[in-house]
């Protein structure tokens, strides 16, 4: 059923199509950055795509990859009730380093196409760091303005605190006691992106016996 | 009396107006939840809205990058935190959906059971937390009576009052209790019949209507491009439901209405949640009905589902089997995908990336609540300060779910 | 004659009658102010997340888990309240919201950590929450639980009106209560000829009679 949008877009896109894919009944499909605003503006304004309602935008991160990001915008269509995936990959902005029409790292906004998109381009730019060319608002939306580095990037270690208050100190504040480290919980399959947070190493508990009274401060 | 500076221009003696901005929350005690508002007033009436979220942000997506696949569970619980059931049942059948897997009729039954009655105490906390900010706090406590009746089921069937941690990948953690269909039963009445009294209570109460008839009115067209799912967009006349449209488990089977409004009032947010309880009522009588008593409840897949403990303590297989389950998590196929079922506010859906590892590799859930949080500013431009209270009990925000 | 014991076993107010028409009361003037703070609690609560629908549940009618201690009107103004109830996650950018509204109360203000997350930060170690509550202000009593039962909220305020009345300032954390269940089912399972590690409680399991319960206020705190 929504094989149909995947050939459309197909015939209509042509070369700019990088790959489809169908897995487990999801249909997806690869555009390259330059044409992902007018795959999607086709798929909505296409009678026989019909994609009305926004479902989701979001992006995964692959570090190994040369193209780090990848932009997933989930679609359904009210009317045809079929869903597709439209995905793009992007590379990572460098600081300072000069626009690359070869390495692209942005796309245009589609929360004129859908506004419902709006708050969820923010919330990828929160967390992945990834900017979308004129976009009204591109605010932070879940963390503060003082939070720096986008957490949802594998490279943040998960546990890397960034508090806007300072901790309290004093004898009845505990800090983390043994066996709980920094990687407590994690399985053997985990994979190591992140070095751990360094001030919650082993040494730094000490030995048991003659561990220091708990100071209270924690990791910044 | 003559005005003695009678010529100047009547516009001249306007006091010039600017809006007044106000701040209402984080912490304010009409919302339930955390969240901050930032308003720009016109008199009393509201002219703009800075919604600012994320003060319940406790990075649920970048903790499921943490644990094997089966430790995600409990995080989902506490996303939609008022019908915990539904956010495993959502995410036990992404996970099932990758592997390619179907559970067995009836843990199906089991599911759909157990998430109708959570969805409908989702409804009542909604509704009841909505009419006790508007100071009707006896229909309030008498829902909380109700929900109590649906907490103590799922307690009896899972163990915890709120928490469940209950579905799992591949089934449930443990079968039906023999005698949850009877206590099922026992409970519909129970709520139902509490449900009817606190009606008489509140909808012939011309305050309550006055407060929410005409107020927040949102068109089909505007939710549409808001993405609203769930009671939401079923208050403005549009009828998608994924139970109906895309049914999964057994809601094929079922016979249920979809209850649809048609001004996409807080009036009709309030009636379609409260008919969408008394169906949910009716499906779980129906899974009353067609529950089979006996057979399996986890799918016969070892490499997925923890061996039963008799077999863990009595054999060797069952040992090294668990101590994999455990230490490395289920082996879950390479590849993605995006999988969505009708939680309490709407289309609640996970996509999620597997690089063929114990550890989910990313774990995206789409909150149905921000959707409609986002069409906020546009529900209460024009009303009144007083009006944002039963507004936003409408939109029924669940900070865990909103903010995750 | 009647006398009043805090519930540390130490005489705390006694008043004694001993004419119709004449009557006197001794105490110490701590004492007597800690005994009529402990039933006047005025609360604020500051709810944010799952744990507060268990808060809901402890003020619906099963429980009336507050009101029967006194502590039943919510002033949802911090300078109103002298009980803060920390319900649910603090995450970072909540933190100064929090550390606010605790600065506004008045003194004497007594803080409640209700469930793991505002206690320790619970399971989420990570980025966006802080690290338990007790980072940013000074906690009376921790509650463990996640969500803590309505049973194990009422033993806590217990808790804080014992620590009131003895103008104890101290941290302290609610014990979890002695399941007589669990006990009587182990003393079973020992007694058991062959060990069945199976799910007792699902299948046709005998009868367990009960014994008394213990008074759960017994035994230190
Ligand atoms: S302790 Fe548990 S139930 Fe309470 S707020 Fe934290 S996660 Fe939610």
């Amino acid at each position: 059923m929504s094989a149909v949008v995947v050939e459309r877009v197909k015939a209509q896109f042509g070369s700019k199509v990088v790959e489809t894919t169908s897995f487990r009944g999801d249909e997806s499909i690869v555009v390259e950055p330059a044409a992902y605003y007018q795959v999607a503006k086709f798929l909505r304004d296409d009678p026989a795509c019909d994609m009305s309602m926004f479902i989701d935008i979001t992006a995964v991160d692959y570090p190994s990859r040369d193209a780090r990001f990848e932009l997933v915008l989930n679609l359904y269509s009210l009317h045809k009730a079929h869903r597709v995936r439209l995905k793009t990959r992007l590379f990572e902005a460098e600081q300072g380093e000069v626009a690359d029409a070869t390495r692209p790292t942005t796309v245009p906004t589609v929360s004129t196409l859908w506004a419902g998109a709006n708050w969820f381009e923010r919330e990828v730019w929160d967390m992945f760091g990834l900017k979308f060319e004129g976009h009204p608002d591109l605010r932070r939306l879940l963390l503060y303005e003082e939070f720096e580095g986008h957490p949802l990037r594998k490279d943040y270690s998960a546990d890397k605190t960034q508090p806007l208050m300072p901790y309290r100190s004093g004898p009845d504040v505990l800090g983390k006691q043994r066996p709980f480290l920094g990687d407590e919980g994690m399985p053997f399959g985990r994979k190591d992106w992140a070095p751990r947070d360094a001030s919650w190493s082993d040494d730094s508990l000490g030995d048991p016996e003659d561990a220091p009274p708990p100071d209270g401060t924690a990791p910044v | 009396m003559e005005p003695n500076d009678y010529d100047i221009d009547e516009a001249d003696l306007e006091l010039p107006t600017e809006p007044m901005r106000l701040n209402m929350g984080p912490s304010h005690p009409a919302m339930h939840g955390t969240i901050r508002m930032i308003l720009e007033l016109d008199g009393e009436s509201v002219e703009k809205v800075d919604v600012q979220m994320g003060y319940l942000h406790r990075g649920f997506e970048k903790m499921c990058e943490r644990g094997t696949w089966a430790q995600v569970f409990p995080y989902t619980d506490r996303l939609n935190y008022v019908s915990p059931i539904l956010n495993n049942v959502g995410y036990a059948l992404a996970v099932e959906k990758l592997c390619g897997i179907t559970v067995p009729e009836r843990c199906q039954y089991y599911r759909v059971l157990l998430g109708e009655l959570s969805r409908a105490a989702d409804h009542l906390t909604c509704n009841g937390a909505m009419a006790m900010e508007l100071g009707a706090f006896t229909p309030f406590l008498w829902m909380m009576k109700a929900r109590e009746h649906i907490w103590d089921l799922l307690e009896e069937e899972t163990g915890a009052r709120l928490t469940h941690s209950f579905f799992r990948i591949g089934g449930a953690a443990k079968p039906p209790t023999p005698n949850v269909k009877a206590r099922a039963l026992e409970v519909c009445d129970a709520v139902e019949a509490i449900c009817r009294e606190s009606e008489k209570l509140l909808l012939t109460n011309r305050i309550f209507l006055d407060r929410l008839q005409g107020i927040g009115t949102v068109s089909a067209a505007e939710a549409v491009q808001f993405g609203w799912t769930g009671p939401a967009l079923r208050s403005t006349g549009i009828a998608y439901d994924v139970r109906k449209a895309h049914p999964y488990l057994v809601y094929d089977r079922m016979d249920f209405e979809v209850p649809v409004g048609h001004d996409g009032d807080n009036y009709d947010r309030y009636m379609v949640r409260w008919a969408e309880l008394y169906q949910s009522l009716r499906i779980v009588r129906q899974c009353v009905e067609q529950m089979p008593d006996d057979g399996p409840v986890n799918v016969d897949a070892p490499e997925l589902v923890l061996p039963p403990k008799e077999q863990v303590y009595g054999t060797i297989e069952g040992t090294i089997q668990h101590f994999k389950l455990v230490m490395e998590g289920p082996k879950v196929p390479k590849g993605e995908v995006y999988s969505f079922t009708e939680a309490g506010n709407g289309e609640l859906g996970f996509f999620i990336v597997s690089d063929g590892t114990g550890t989910p590799y990313r774990v995206r859930v789409r909150p149905p609540s921000v959707f409609v949080l986002q069409g906020f500013p546009r529900m209460i431009r024009g009303h009144m300060i007083a009006d944002i209270v039963p507004t936003f009990g409408s939109v029924n925000m669940i900070g865990g779910e909103c903010d995750r | 004659m009647g006398e009043v014991r805090n519930t540390s076993g130490r005489e705390a107010v006694r008043v004694e009658v001993t004419g119709s028409e004449v009557g006197f009361a001794t105490t110490k003037f701590d004492a007597l102010l800690g005994w009529a703070r402990k039933w006047s609690l005025f609360q604020y609560p500051f709810v944010t997340a799952c744990c507060g629908m268990e808060f809901m549940s402890l003020n619906g009618p099963r429980f009336d888990g507050l009101a029967r201690f006194g502590a039943e009107a919510p002033r949802f103004s911090p300078r109103q309240a002298d009980l803060l109830w920390v319900v649910g996650t603090i995450s970072q950018k909540q933190a100064p919201a929090l550390k606010r509204i605790y600065e506004q109360m008045c003194d004497p203000k007594y803080v409640v950590a209700f469930g793991t997350c505002a206690s320790s930060g619970g399971f989420y170690d990570n980025y966006a929450t802080t690290p338990g509550i007790d980072k940013i202000i000074p906690v009376d009593v921790y509650i463990p639980g996640c969500p803590p039962r309505p049973e194990a909220v009422i033993d806590a305020l217990n808790l804080l009106q014992d620590k009131i009345a003895r103008g104890d300032r101290t941290p302290g954390v609610v014990k979890p209560r002695e399941d007589i269940v669990e006990r009587q089912l182990v003393t079973l399972r020992k007694s058991a000829t062959d060990l069945d590690y199976g799910p007792q409680r699902r299948s046709g399991e005998p009868p367990i009679t009960l014994g008394r319960t213990s008074d759960p206020k017994e035994g230190e705190r």
